[in-house]
């Protein structure tokens, strides 16, 4: 029988496929035992063979017909903040176990066109609020380099799923680092698209501002197909771009993009990266960050600077301020966006109630977790009379500074921005318990982003942590709609590299 | 004490889409319930609402019309309270950004022309509705539930400033408000069905005194006798509890049409902190330059453009040329009429539309889309009084055959199968005034001796001989030659 595990790349993989040597069928089978078999059982949330195994018959049909295009049979899984007809999709959250949307995600929506074989469901924190997937309600997801620690989160189960080799390909949302941190725990890669690329409809929605999707996978390389399949303009999300610096929104834009900035490169022979100013922001290296994870970005930055680049100092003067301004922002988006799970037309509903306000408040107390009590409470109180200027108002007029921080010195200083991802290796299981505002303080290099919607990636670029063997990565950040080259750029260094190929158990 | 009465108004007009504000499905009013109400409506797990850009152009339409700005960029905000028939929990509205800013609205209170400011018109989400009688839960227990249908359905509320002095100041206000957003097509008007629903803040201050009271506002109220009702019954509440001694508290009230009185919903201190924010789902909205003239393009003329026509150009009074632009049917039907007659002659339509055809409009409560008499009926009995074949008086006779479908509603020929046809020959009526002078020789004497009130008698009794056909006019100048002779 075929092993999913005996190929590391979408294009291997999908040659198999295309010259008919594995069938979709198969791998789906073998890619099903291999989720249902691993050691975690908390990484998948719903699994249903018979759903696989129809997408995987789909893709073999469309296989012997030659009309199969690069992710067609690719096995992936979706997180679970991405609803699903037929897979139940509950946020990682008590509130809706056992919920069926009776429509797909845009992006699940999109992935299936594009001919993938979901295995199921993905754990995540619950309702994405979190950077440990400690906060699931049905468990901690482990970290597959050691399983004591965190895999990160929110996108905890989809990191980890493609970290294990469980799947090439996984879905993510991103809204303050839950792609790019969990992907630089785990050593994957991972792309948050910017604001406005990929559709949120079906996105079970945390902070509708910053919240996007993006893809995790083994390698750029890998991501490129993905993305660029995922992306699109869709009139159902009304924050969704027509078009990105004149080109159309729509699949093919990504992968455009990276094939022109690859044979860009190409042309610079032995320094392909030649002319490439890469901008450090000195505030990503303050003492907060640690050693291992300080000296493995130094090292990527070297090797990006032997391929041609040169290393500019810059400076996001409001870095610090970007962990107040989102944890203003995107709890009161949440404390809104969460008011739709009452206990009236679907959810979770208490047992007991004396009235209807009542079984309102009792099923959203019993619903709910630690966290998205303390987020919904932390959003309530600052859009509240009398503290909406002091916290909200001043939450976004911050945000905009930290987007022109940003812009500024992506227009005028360097082309890409590099620096660390988290301030340190995965952290055990349990460490923050009793001390969430310590998680929060962890998300400092990746808010900025988010809360600018600029593009941002994560790759490998070591190891570290008291064993050495615990990954870190290196966050990539682009101009607006620089996705493609993004990608480029990453897959350039990982040309030059082999962080991304290591797996886990080998290490 | 003088006390004055000080009222504003908000009203909330359902738009005529034909989908929902935010989503595809349909807003049509009576399906059975949650059969019109999709992901969006539902508030399902990762819904979104999109704009609808029918009722952008509807809230447009209504800005033009009454002389507001519209905005350019207007921002739309989550309201944000728990009620099981707001299906997200929040409503979306446009709070601090509305599309509309000010604009104002004139109407006749009484022969008195009023102008009331308004100060924003917004638009916003309906929510569903609960059912609490006549309901049963899915194992036939008597329960509550929820209809789903309405919620999402397209609103424009419109709020004046508090201008209005009196309750029937705010019934004209309402009325005329009503007739101008029937007018532009952009609301059906339906009260019963809660198409048009007002809200009334009412206050009361001693007469003189600049600052406003407390005020109260009263929800909901769905006819215009319901409106001026309850604006009366609180303006009496609130008077006689300051001279009693007590204090007006600002809160929210019902109208109990039942028992025709106001009771308190819920007081300011209970009131909701609604921790308003603009909607992360809808970027602002942006209404360029070029879509409000495509819009102004294709709106009818306004009720106050044709006003201001019918009195320059029909010869009417602003009384009636107001009257007349109240309603646009109404308006219509004037045109037409007036369009059948001869020049210089429209305001005789406009005294029996007025008169006659509104009075057995309201007897037999019918619009005027449905009256039994055409406009070109209607002006051509018009025509029969102008040319002198029947009196005012036979006119009316001949009015209430055609409005009872007489010789299908054919003046001339109920005219002639009646033989009502003024008798204008001199011989005719000579003869008839000799008779009457020679039966009548007392009366004869009274006039000779100066009694003006002989002559009137003596005129009833000529008309009364020729049934009333005989033309008034014709009688008084033969009537006095002979007399004076």
């Amino acid at each position: 029988m075929t092993q999913l595990s005996e190929f590391h790349s979408i294009q291997a993989l999908g040659e198999a496929l295309r010259t008919r040597r594995v069938s979709a069928a198969e791998l789906a089978a073998d890619a099903l035992r291999a989720a249902r078999e691993y050691a975690d059982p908390n990484i998948f949330l719903h699994i249903d063979d018979a759903l696989t195994l129809e997408q995987a018959r789909a893709a073999d049909q469309a296989l012997a017909a030659g009309s199969a295009g690069p992710l067609t049979g690719i096995p992936v899984a979706h997180k679970d903040l991405f609803v699903t007809r037929g897979w139940r999709t509950t946020a990682a959250s008590k509130m809706l176990a056992g919920y069926v949307s009776p429509f797909d995600a845009a992006v699940v929506d999109r992935w299936r066109e594009a001919g993938t074989v979901s295995l199921g469901k993905l754990s995540c924190d619950e309702f994405a609020m979190g950077s440990g997937n400690e906060n699931s309600a049905f468990g901690p997801v482990r970290n597959p380099w050691d399983p004591e620690r965190i895999p990160g989160g929110s996108s905890g189960g989809s990191a980890a799923a493609v970290a294990a080799g469980l799947v090439l390909g996984a879905t993510g949302t991103d809204t303050g680092g839950s792609v790019r941190q969990p992907a630089a725990l785990c050593g994957v890669s991972g792309i948050k698209p910017t604001y406005g690329t990929v559709s949120r409809y079906g996105i079970i929605a945390y902070a509708s501002s910053l919240d996007q999707a993006g893809p995790l996978a083994r390698s750029a390389r890998d991501l490129v197909p993905l993305l660029d399949a995922m992306s699109g303009f869709d009139p159902r999300d009304s924050t969704s771009l027509e078009t990105c610096d004149g080109a159309a929104n729509a699949p093919g834009r990504v992968q455009a993009a990276f094939d022109a900035a690859q044979a860009g490169f190409q042309a610079g022979g032995e320094r392909p990266l030649s002319g490439l100013r890469i901008g450090v922001p000195r505030e990503f290296f303050n003492e907060g960050l640690s050693a291992d994870v300080g000296a493995a970005v130094e090292a990527a930055l070297q090797v990006f600077e032997s391929l041609g680049a040169v290393r500019v100092d810059v400076s996001l003067p409001r870095t610090r301020l970007s962990i107040p301004a989102y944890y203003v922002i995107a709890p009161a988006e949440a404390s809104s966006n969460l008011s739709r799970y009452d206990g009236v037309r679907y959810g979770h509903r208490a047992a007991e109630y004396t009235d209807l306000f009542d079984m309102t408040s009792r099923s959203r107390s019993e619903g709910f977790g630690d966290e998205v009590r303390r987020r919904i409470l932390v959003g309530s109180y600052v859009l509240s009379h009398g503290y909406y200027d002091a916290y909200y108002l001043q939450a976004q007029r911050v945000r905009r500074m930290i987007a022109d921080d940003f812009r500024r010195v992506l227009a005028q200083d360097c082309d890409v921005i590099m620096g660390p991802v988290t301030p340190a290796v995965a952290r055990r299981i349990g460490d923050n318990r009793q001390d969430p505002i310590a998680d929060w303080l962890g998300d400092i290099y990746t808010l900025g982003v988010s809360l600018a919607g600029l593009p941002g990636m994560s790759i490998p670029c070591g190891f570290g942590g008291e064993s050495g063997r615990m990954p870190i990565g290196l966050q990539l950040i682009g101009r607006y709609f620089d996705e493609g080259r993004l990608l480029a750029l990453a897959d350039r260094y990982q040309q030059a590299t082999d962080w991304h190929q290591r797996i886990p158990g080998h290490a | 004490m003088d006390w004055e009465i000080v009222i504003g108004l908000e009203t909330h007009t359902q738009l005529s889409t034909r989908s929902k504000i935010f989503s595809r499905s349909s807003t049509r009013f009576g399906a059975e319930p949650n059969t019109q109400a999709n992901a969006v409506d539902m508030a399902l797990p990762g819904s979104l609402p999109a704009m609808n850009r029918g009722a952008v152009e509807r809230a447009i339409q209504f800005g033009l019309a009454v002389g507001a700005r519209v905005a350019e960029r207007s921002v739309f905000a989550r309201k944000n309270y728990f009620y099981p028939d707001l299906p997200k929990n929040y409503q979306i509205s446009q709070f601090e950004l509305p599309i509309v800013v000010g604009g104002k609205l004139s109407f006749f209170v009484g022969e008195q022309e009023r102008t009331v400011n308004l100060t924003r018109a917004h638009l916003e989400e309906d929510a569903g509705k609960s059912l609490h009688e006549h309901f049963t839960g899915p194992h036939g227990e008597s329960s509550s539930g929820i209809d789903l249908n309405r919620a999402g359905t397209p609103l424009l509320e419109i709020v004046s400033e508090p201008e209005m002095r009196s309750a029937a100041e705010a019934v004209a206000y309402a009325r005329t408000l009503h007739g101008l957003v029937v007018w532009l097509g952009i609301c059906d008007g339906n009260m019963q069905e809660g198409s048009f629903r007002v809200d009334a803040n009412v206050s009361v201050r001693p007469r003189g005194q600049t600052e406003f009271g407390t005020r109260c506002e009263i929800k909901n109220l769905n006819s215009f006798r319901f409106l001026e009702r309850a604006i009366q019954y609180e303006a009496r509440r609130q008077i006689e509890l300051i001279e009693d001694g007590g204090k007006v508290v600002q809160e929210t009230r019902l109208y109990d049409a039942d028992r025709d009185e106001t009771r308190s919903m819920r007081s300011k201190e209970d009131s909701h902190d609604y921790r308003y924010f603009p909607d992360p789902d809808l970027p602002p909205l942006v209404v360029a330059p070029e879509w409000i003239e495509r819009v102004r393009q294709e709106m009818p003329e306004l009720p106050a453009a044709k006003r201001a026509r019918f009195e320059a150009d029909l010869g009417l009074s602003a009384y009636d040329a107001a009257q007349l632009t109240l309603h646009r049917a109404m308006a219509d039907y004037f045109e037409a009429a007036a369009a059948a007659l001869p020049a210089g002659q429209a305001k005789q339509a406009a005294n029996w539309i007025l008169g006659e055809l509104s009075a057995a409009l309201n007897r037999d409560d019918l619009d005027i889309s449905r009256s039994p008499v055409s406009p070109k009926q209607l002006a051509a009995l018009i025509a029969r009084i102008l040319d002198g074949t029947i009196s005012t008086k036979i006119a009316r006779d001949v009015f209430a055959a055609m409005w009872a479908g007489e010789s299908d509603g054919d003046p001339d020929a109920i005219i002639e199968s009646r033989g009502l046809r003024q008798i204008s020959d001199t011989g005719a009526i000579e003869a008839m005034i000799d008779e009457v002078l020679a039966a009548n020789p007392a009366i004869v004497e009274e006039y000779r001796a100066g009694k003006q009130k002989a002559f009137n008698s003596l005129v009833g009794q000529v008309m009364k001989a020729a049934k009333g056909k005989a033309n008034p006019q014709q009688v008084n100048t033969v009537l006095k030659q002979k007399l004076d002779s």
